[in-house]
């Protein structure tokens, strides 16, 4: 609309018009799809929620979808993820934080070049493959001096870390760039060091920008299925706070992992426990969806600050 | 710092601690650069280790086996490959279509803005949520049948999507407008524009994103859990409605075998065959791209 259209020609025109509305609907599809998603999760809960009450799925401290007693308490869940989350976060937030300093800071281009590309690597490699990594090569080795058992946290959490590292990295690293280079060159007017400007300049004043990559990659974290699905076992348990050690030692089960023993399980059907996959689903949905629009609150808000 | 930045004494050694903590943090700053990559590094050689003696031929052209010494991957291979294409032939219509509306004919209004969150919270949707969302949509309402390649190739298309969406924007963007004014001053329409002038010069840049967007689809292993795609599948699909398995599933399913041939030695064949084939995907992205980036 915004360019002048010269022709006369009405077959053209219409042509035109034809093909402006047919790549309106390819953009179109994607707002179809989230509706689709929602509604998909939401019908679907809602026989599960006939059944069991919200309350009790919410509140519920025990998951047993198949074993009787039959339970639907969520928590379990929730807090595995979190053991999970809080695992990744351990690894990827300070590896992150620093490569991106490093890469913003003190890299040479030349350098660089290669860095970035090699980081990225990280977030390609296929998480079924850090699964099996975790638990083939990662449980043996820690479990030579830590009392782990076969499936457990820590290894799980390691790999979702590094697999996450490039999404702290590469979107700090772009915040730290977008730093004006008069600040730097303030700092440094004032006799400070690179490891001053590099910590007292530059990442306060890209901190939103950080922030944003810290909940993205945590989202990231929350939402990984395969590497907890394989390596930190089916185990649901609510934290044990009094043994935060053993949280990490033992098997948890995250709500993507309950998400995938069902989808593996002979229960494909109509029954409760087929509809609980969907109340799962949608749970986790609405945490990821809220932390990724909270992240892109935040990283449009920095981008405003330099422009 | 503060305590640094004090009156101190010439000789107190100031300058001197600050430059070996600026060195040490520059050390520590690349230590953490270094730390993922090498233990990425570590591995794939510890998986490639293990694969030798039982990647080979034999293994690449056998259906699985219950016999860690007969278990093949063709099936999976093949599945993967089927899944594949049928993603790019949806993918990158739709995806072009998009990034074109929104790059060239959409004007900065609600409904843009929207559409654009939208399409930067789909790609933050975990990818066992498409899993559902397959489930629900495809076998629940229109009956297509579980694990069906049509199935997994619909659920696994609208899963990267959006990541072919937002590489196909930067690729139009980067199309320099003074072309696109040139076009007009010839006396093209809009469409003669798009076609003849810039998705032409964005085609390189558009191919690169779905080339990648379809490694991270050969990846996937969630969303064909959740439309039951079988975790082993011994014979080739031979239409878009037979049942159909793919090399992560084969893997979590071997994975998951207690026997240490399994564990140690077919899946990493499974794991390696992945990887180079991911690997090669990767390098014909990189290839187009390097090829065709002088011109921009």
């Amino acid at each position: 609309m915004s360019q002048p259209d010269f022709s006369h020609d009405g077959i053209r025109t219409a042509r035109g018009t034809a093909f402006r509305y047919l790549f309106m609907l390819c953009a179109l599809l994607s707002i179809l799809t989230t509706v689709a998603i929602v509604l998909t999760l939401l019908v679907d809960s809602a026989d599960f929620f006939a059944q069991v009450s919200p309350v009790e799925f919410l509140t519920g401290t025990r998951w047993s979808p198949t074993n009787d007693p039959i339970a639907f308490g969520v928590l379990p869940l929730i807090s595995g993820t979190l053991i999970i989350t809080v695992g990744a976060a351990m690894v990827a937030l300070p590896i992150g934080l620093l490569t991106a300093i490093y890469l913003s800071e003190y890299a040479s281009e030349r350098r660089r070049a290669y860095l970035k590309p090699a980081l990225e690597v990280l977030a390609g490699v296929p998480t079924v493959v850090y699964g099996y990594f975790a638990l083939v090569y990662v449980t043996p080795a820690l479990d030579t001096f830590l009392p782990l058992s076969t499936f457990n946290a820590l290894s799980a959490s390691i790999m979702v870390g590094i697999m996450i590292i490039p999404m702290v990295s590469s979107i700090s690293e772009d915040a730290m760039s977008a730093v004006p280079d008069s600040l730097r060159q303030a700092s440094y007017g004032l006799g400070a060091t690179k490891f001053t400007v590099s910590t007292s300049v530059v990442v306060p004043a890209a901190l939103s920008g950080i922030f944003s990559s810290f909940i993205l990659a945590l989202s990231r974290a929350i939402g990984e299925t395969m590497i907890v699905a394989i390596a930190a076992g089916q185990t649901p348990r609510l934290a044990d706070v009094t043994d935060p050690a053993g949280l990490f030692l033992n098997s948890v089960q995250t709500m993507t992992a309950a998400m995938v023993q069902i989808g593996t399980g002979d229960i494909v059907g109509q029954g409760v426990a087929y509809k609980s996959l969907f109340a799962v689903g949608l749970t986790l949905f609405v945490i990821t969806f809220v932390m990724n629009l909270i992240s892109e609150f935040v990283a449009s808000r920095y981008r405003e600050v330099y422009r | 710092m503060a305590a640094d930045t004090t009156d101190a004494p010439a000789d107190s050694g100031f300058g001197k601690i600050s430059r070996t903590k600026d060195v040490a943090f520059r050390l520590l700053a690349l230590a953490a650069t270094l730390i993922g990559i090498v233990s990425l590094a570590v591995l794939l050689a510890n998986v490639t280790v293990d694969a030798v003696g039982w990647l080979d031929w034999q293994f690449l052209t056998n259906p699985p086996h219950p016999d860690p010494y007969e278990a093949g991957f063709f099936p999976a291979l093949i599945g993967s490959i089927a899944i594949m294409l049928l993603i790019a032939l949806i993918t990158f219509p739709l995806g072009v279509g998009a990034a074109v509306y929104l790059e060239e004919y959409a004007n900065d209004g609600y409904l843009t803005r929207f559409i654009q969150l939208n399409i930067a919270n789909l790609a933050g949707v975990p990818s066992v949520v498409y899993g559902l969302l397959g489930l629900g949509l495809f076998i629940g309402l229109l009956n297509i049948g579980y694990g069906t390649v049509i199935v997994a190739g619909f659920t696994v298309s609208l899963l990267v999507l959006p990541i072919v969406i937002i590489s196909a924007q930067e690729a139009i963007r980067a199309v320099p407008d003074s072309q696109r004014q040139a076009s007009y001053g010839m006396g093209a329409t809009k469409w003669q524009t798009i076609r003849n002038v810039v998705l032409p010069r964005a085609m390189p840049g558009i191919m690169t994103g779905t080339i990648l967007a379809l490694g991270r689809a050969i990846g996937e292993t969630a969303p064909l859990i959740m439309i039951a795609a079988p975790t082993t599948v011994f014979g080739v699909p031979n239409s878009l409605f037979s049942k159909v398995s793919a090399m992560p599933l084969q893997i979590y399913n071997w994975a998951s075998y207690p026997n240490t041939e399994f564990q140690y030695g077919v899946v990493a064949a499974g794991v390696v065959t992945l990887l180079v084939v991911l690997l090669s995907i990767n390098s014909i992205a990189i290839i187009i791209r390097n090829r065709y980036q002088q011109r921009t």
